[in-house]
């Protein structure tokens, strides 16, 4: 079985990434290769390093309360470059109805404070094998 | 995986293909034999050094600086595999964000998935990607290595080992190994206490080894030892120049094409090598090695004797 690839990205402008580097590590032990990019990436940024990548997956964390501006822009623009079947994954704090929001712009799960791990890694895992069997 | 749209600059079918290889897939190593005349073209730098020495620092500025002259840059950056879990955290790309945006420039990072060596199995494949992909520099920066993961010096045609300030005494620099490999010596933070120092005992490593280097793989080249300072990129353009340098020589005393004869040799023997242990492999059986384990255990038979009787016992299927 071949190794996931899975994109950890931080946009916008705020400096906590406890959360994303807590992610990450779950997932780098539930054998997964994850790309983490830090700090501070505009929308476009994260965009080109998950086509560069080639990645499964892409989970954003966020918590600067900017979601509803960053994720549909990261979202255009991964389509835009052919990626629009990749899942795109969205924690940090999300008030329910943006959480609805994201998920109906095409974000296929939203995470927020207190998610346990495996159900994190579980959803990426199912996510990205549905694409890869597709 | 179509090879024109590779050749034609199409990033997502290049990714895709870097993918592919990655996994060892058939039809990735067919699209490269197609692509392998065009291979040969590009500069191949790796980059090695202990963890923490500025190795993605000093990759994304000498990155600023080929595209500053007009060249376009594909850098591959190799992190550890977790032997425990078999996943990564592969974060180079943190320190080279400065060249997000530029389509000149193409980062892949890559798990070294179990190899010891500095690199992933595959790397030395990504790199001739890249090369037939049309890029002008390639660069390959290593795990964070120590004494003897010196594989990079058998995939890169340029190998710059980088040494930072206050990490052990000179006689750490006399090992063998990682200072044998290299063409180009860098000092990172050179603004830091201990640079010069570390300078000093490179240089005089230098010299104790130049006696053995002239009988060696590149006669008539003299290893530099060279300083930079990220924050003011100071230095960095001496680098690029020593690079140009090196190349030129290589081309200009036929060590170059001497060199990857050399190399591609040792690819084939690798690769052989792993053909005829994957052809063995499917012919053992699991249960029947750990038979021959609990005997060894019971001491009722050694080690050498069990291999021989396995050996001979072991049929080779003709194909994989």
């Amino acid at each position: 079985m071949r190794a996931l690839r899975v994109l950890i990205a931080k946009p916008g402008l705020d400096g906590h990434d406890r959360g994303a580097k807590v992610i990450a590590r779950a997932l780098r032990d539930a054998g997964m290769e994850v790309i983490y990019t830090g700090l501070r990436q505009t929308p476009e940024m994260v965009a080109e390093a998950a086509l560069q990548e080639d990645v499964d997956a892409v989970g954003l964390s966020i918590l600067s309360g900017a979601h509803l501006a960053l994720t549909p822009r990261v979202l255009e623009l991964m389509r835009a470059n052919g990626q629009g079947d990749v899942p795109v994954f969205v924690g940090g704090i999300i008030p329910e109805d943006d959480a609805t929001a994201l998920r109906e712009l095409g974000v296929a799960a939203v995470f927020g404070p207190g998610t346990p791990m495996a159900d994190v890694v579980a959803a990426v895992r199912a996510a990205a094998d549905q694409v890869g069997a597709g | 995986m179509n090879p024109e749209h590779i050749l034609a600059g199409d990033r997502r079918a290049l990714a895709r293909w870097l993918t592919a290889l990655e996994d060892e897939r058939r039809e990735a190593q067919e699209v490269l034999a197609a692509l392998f005349a065009q291979t040969g073209r590009a500069q191949i730098t790796g980059v090695t050094g202990a963890p923490g020495s500025g190795k993605s620092t000093l990759v994304a500025a000498l990155a600023r600086g080929w595209r500053a002259r007009g060249q376009t840059v594909a850098i591959l950056a190799v992190d550890p595999s977790s032997p425990f879990s078999g996943g990564a955290i592969l974060g180079d790309r943190v320190r080279m964000q400065a060249l997000s945006g530029d389509p000149g420039v193409f980062i892949r990072s890559m798990a070294s998935r179990g190899a010891l060596g500095g690199l992933a199995a595959t790397t030395a494949d990504l790199a001739r990607a890249l090369d037939a992909a049309g890029f002008d520099q390639v660069v390959i920066e290593t795990v964070g290595a120590g004494q003897s993961e010196i594989d990079v010096a058998r995939a890169a045609q340029t190998t710059i080992v980088i040494e930072a300030p206050g990490l052990g005494d000179d006689i750490q620099a006399i090992k063998a190994g990682i200072l044998e490999i290299a063409d180009l010596l860098v000092v990172t933070k050179a603004d830091q206490p201990g640079a010069e120092a570390t300078v000093r005992a490179l240089r005089a490593a230098l010299e104790l080894e130049s006696a053995a280097r002239s009988a060696g793989v590149a006669p008539g080249w003299a290893v530099p030892v060279l300083t930079t300072i990220a924050p003011t990129s100071a230095g960095v353009s001496e680098v690029l120049d020593t690079l140009a340098a090196h190349q030129a020589f290589l081309r200009s005393s036929g060590a170059g094409s001497g060199r990857e004869v050399k190399r591609l040799q040792r690819e084939l023997e690798l690769r052989l090598r792993q053909r005829v242990w994957q052809r063995f492999a499917l012919g053992l059986d699991s249960d029947v090695l750990a038979e021959w384990a609990g005997r060894i255990h019971r001491r009722e038979i050694d080690l050498e004797s069990a291999v021989k009787s396995v050996l001979a016992s072991t049929h080779i299927p003709e194909h994989e």
